[in-house]
């Protein structure tokens, strides 16, 4: 038995259980973890497998175009890369936007928000607590019942309308296309939903689909098209001209009525589905709090969503700046992202090298430099591992630390920081949530607490973006139809050297891109994005990451079947960022589950 | 095959061109885009790794044409044409995107909700090197663009699509910093750059 520093206490001796890669989610991780003769986790190893050089690639690239390539990165976060992109470049180049050009990028980055957790909830993670095989065994009046119990302002809820999408299931299943609900573990007694439950939350599956097409179409306007919206280094290139009829390429007065109409369907959905479900859904799996791993210890965030445009200060950012350690909720401390001795990286458990051991590095000095070794407890060989050793060097992910903290980051960080500030509309929605439920404020300290500060924030996120589509409009109205400020686009404007941070709130939590430039030139950009923080191995203290905590002390029903590590695992969204997705004819996922 | 030609086409690249041979299908977007110009109701889109964001395009095609990377375990550069049925099974799901939603995925998705485009060809080939972050084609995929958009125009022909000769417009395709010339000039050789990736874990050292 082992105390970490950051307070956990780790056993390597039960048996050992591999999952790998872990599904559902973007970019490839493996998790080891050993449990005990009760099946209780009671050590925890997770490692990114992925190595992903893009820091290196961007060298000698124009500063202007990084965004396009840190678009590519992944296949969801793309806006949030190419915004961090372009703040890091203005911030590095003293560029400042105009007002119109900070509300179309807010509303781009909370649509995003929206669009990101509704899809993470429905397509990815509602598997993990709802089984679409049980909802063929539903009734469709007890459903319909159920529904407008759980939201009477939702106005699909016939017992029709759930026998219809109950056929196209069985339909679906019946001809062999289990396809989207494959690699399930349909029987087994982690899933406590009824049939009833687990029709209307599938139905909604359904309907969240829907949504989700029109939700993109926010960046198609703004962003000039859609998949990889447009972005630029001074403000956003939509020129705007209010009075415009089809107008190529220009934002008028019918786009930005469709915009307004968009952000109504994401209202309507988020209250009269997404929330209700999340409450109903929650209320089945009330004693289920597993998980909450760092979130009542070591909690951050950058905050992002600034009301005025070039002001990153605290009191400005509608979605909140700061960091809580070793759970004292009384002291919220501010996060200053320049700080050589706040966000360091380290790899003493990473398959990187600094030179020395112990040593950490701000990401303006940052190095990626690969090192590949196994440790000497490790089994298999280099190329077939079948365990790792975690005394060593053992996953592609750095240790970011903040003063030396690991830290978690994400909407629950979000909610964290914002309910110990006194944030109000966070606080309000907490409370009012943890009253629906009547459950304690230790509750949010979970996996569910992940899942619900996400649809909480999704709730916060519509509200924020009906308020600067309000506020474009105003602006526009007076004659500001100002997009863009391309003072300093020539590079014979710039100094010789600069260097520069982006920061925002990804939908799954704090992402920095740290860039240096010279002669014009890109000589270093690293990205810290919020995987690493929660990925994080362990770092030469002792100290585990976001990942490892959360699954410590989790009971697993059957621990050949990881619904429990999923169910966790899932609830940060996690994002490994890689997006390969070379196909194989055999078309089956490949995942292993080994009980060594 | 129904003998009426497709009221909507969408001709699709999927892949990541930050990662060698998986470009092969946004690289064929980009060179069918210069080369040709299509009626109104064809689309062409570099779909990147989009996934399940990709659905409202699939449901707003007839007919879908996709160009694609594929392990089919053959010689690399080896292309290979599938058909309606047969697209899915060929569309695995070994490595994937969008939180791992495959395109097999979105396929079956957009069937589940009864909007999947009515004909479906795949072209796909061979991949020689993928774990390559920053790399290009590989000469003997790369060689393969001019036949794939062979075998897409037969295709298309055959569905009553015929293109001219020109460009189609640039909203589909990626970003200019992006495009096969501007990407492979710009990037740094890999003694400055380690770009080999992972064959569980990392085959060599670099």
């Amino acid at each position: 038995m082992v105390a970490t520093p950051n307070g956990f206490n780790l056993d390597n001796s039960g048996r050992r259980i591999v999952v790998d890669p872990v599904t559902r989610i973007e970019g490839h991780m493996r998790c080891e973890v050993n449990v005990d003769d009760q099946g209780i986790i009671r050590n925890a190893v997770s490692t990114g497998t992925m190595w992903r050089g893009l820091e290196v690639i961007l060298k000698g690239r124009d500063p202007r175009d990084a965004w396009a390539f840190t678009e590519r990165i992944c296949g969801v976060c793309t806006g949030t890369h190419a915004l961090t992109s372009v703040r890091a470049v203005e911030d590095a180049l003293g560029i400042s936007i105009p007002d119109n050009a900070n509300s179309i990028r807010n509303m781009m980055q909370l649509n995003l928000q929206i669009h990101d957790h509704v899809v993470h909830f429905y397509h990815l993670h509602a598997l993990d607590w709802v089984n679409p095989v049980n909802a063929l065994r539903a009734d469709p009046k007890a459903t319909s019942e159920l529904q407008q119990k759980v939201s009477p302002s939702h106005p699909l809820s016939s017992p029709g309308y759930f026998r219809d999408v109950q056929n196209r299931l069985k339909k679906f299943v019946e001809s062999g296309q289990l396809g989207l609900f494959k690699n399930g573990y349909w029987d087994n007694p982690a899933y406590l939903l009824p049939p009833e439950a687990d029709l209307m939350a599938t139905t909604h599956y359904l309907e969240a689909l829907d949504l989700q097409k029109e939700i993109v179409k926010v960046h198609t306007i703004f962003g000039g098209k859609n998949p990889h919206p447009n972005w630029l280094v001074g403000g956003v290139p939509c020129p705007i001209n209010i009075d415009g009829v089809g107008a190529v390429g220009a934002i008028n007065m019918e786009r930005l009525n469709l915009v307004s109409s968009i952000i109504d369907q994401c209202i309507q959905f988020t209250n009269n589905v997404y929330l209700p479900d999340v409450v109903a859904i929650g209320g089945f799996y009330r004693n289920w709090l597993y998980g909450g791993g760092l979130s009542s210890k070591s909690v951050m965030a950058y905050g992002d969503i600034p009301e005025h445009p070039n002001d990153f200060s605290p009191g400005q950012l509608h979605l909140p700046r700061g960091a809580i350690i070793n759970g004292n909720l009384e002291e919220v401390h501010d996060v200053d992202p320049r700080d050589p001795e706040q966000v360091q990286e380290f790899v003493d458990h990473s398959w990187y090298a600094y030179g020395e051991p112990g040593r950490g590095l701000h990401p303006w000095d940052g190095v990626t430099e690969p090192r590949y070794e196994l440790g000497p407890n490790a089994k298999g060989t280099r190329t077939n591992i079948l365990e790792l050793d975690e005394a060593a060097k053992y996953s592609w992910i750095k240790a970011p630390r903040w003063k030396g903290h690991a830290m978690e980051v994400g909407p629950l960080a979000r909610y964290i920081v914002g309910y110990a500030k006194g944030h109000e509309d966070i606080k309000n929605q907490v409370e009012g949530l943890l009253r629906t439920m009547t459950l304690p404020v230790s509750a949010l300290f979970s996996t569910l607490g992940r899942t619900a500060a996400r649809a909480l924030e999704a709730e916060y996120c519509c509200r924020l973006q009906k308020h600067f589509f309000d506020k474009l409009i105003t602006n526009v109205k007076n004659g500001d139809s100002s997009t863009a400020n391309v003072e300093k686009w020539e590079p014979r404007t710039w100094p010789k050297e600069a260097k520069g941070v982006g920061m925002t709130e990804a939908p799954r939590g704090a992402l920095g891109h740290w860039i240096r430039i010279k002669d014009g030139r890109i000589e270093n950009y690293q990205c810290v994005v919020p995987t690493t923080w929660n990925g994080s191995p362990r770092d030469a203290a002792g100290n585990i990451g976001a990942f490892e905590a959360s699954l410590l002390d989790t009971k697993m029903e059957r621990p050949e079947e990881p619904v429990e590590i999923l169910r966790t695992l899932h609830s940060f969204d996690p994002c490994l960022a890689c997006s390969t997705h070379v196909l194989s004819p055999d078309g089956q996922e490949l995942t292993t589950v080994k009980v060594r | 095959m129904p003998a009426s030609s497709p009221a909507r086409v969408l001709i699709l690249g999927i892949g990541n061109v930050l990662w060698a041979d998986e470009g092969f299908g946004p690289r064929c977007i980009e060179i069918l885009a210069e080369s040709h110009a299509f009626p109104a109701q064809v689309k062409l889109l570099d779909g990147g790794t989009q996934g399940l964001y990709l659905l409202p395009f699939l449901e707003e095609a007839d007919a879908l044409l996709v160009f694609d990377a594929v392990d089919y375990g053959l010689l690399p550069g080896t292309l290979m044409v599938a058909r309606d049925e047969e697209v899915p099974a060929f569309m695995g799901a070994k490595k994937m995107s969008l939180h791992q939603t495959g395109f097999q995925d979105v396929l079956a998705t957009a069937q589940l909700l009864g909007r999947c485009p009515a004909r479906l060809t795949l072209i796909g080939c061979q991949p020689e090197e993928l774990e390559d972050y920053g790399g290009s084609l590989r000469p003997v995929v790369a060689a393969q663009i001019a036949p794939a958009i062979g075998l897409a125009l037969a295709e298309l022909a055959h569905w009553g699509v015929m293109p001219l000769p020109g460009q189609s417009p640039a909203e589909g395709l990626a970003d200019p910093s992006l495009r096969r010339d501007a990407y492979e000039t710009g990037r740094p050789g890999p003694d400055e750059a380690c770009r080999t990736g992972d064959a569980r874990f990392f085959p060599e050292p670099c």
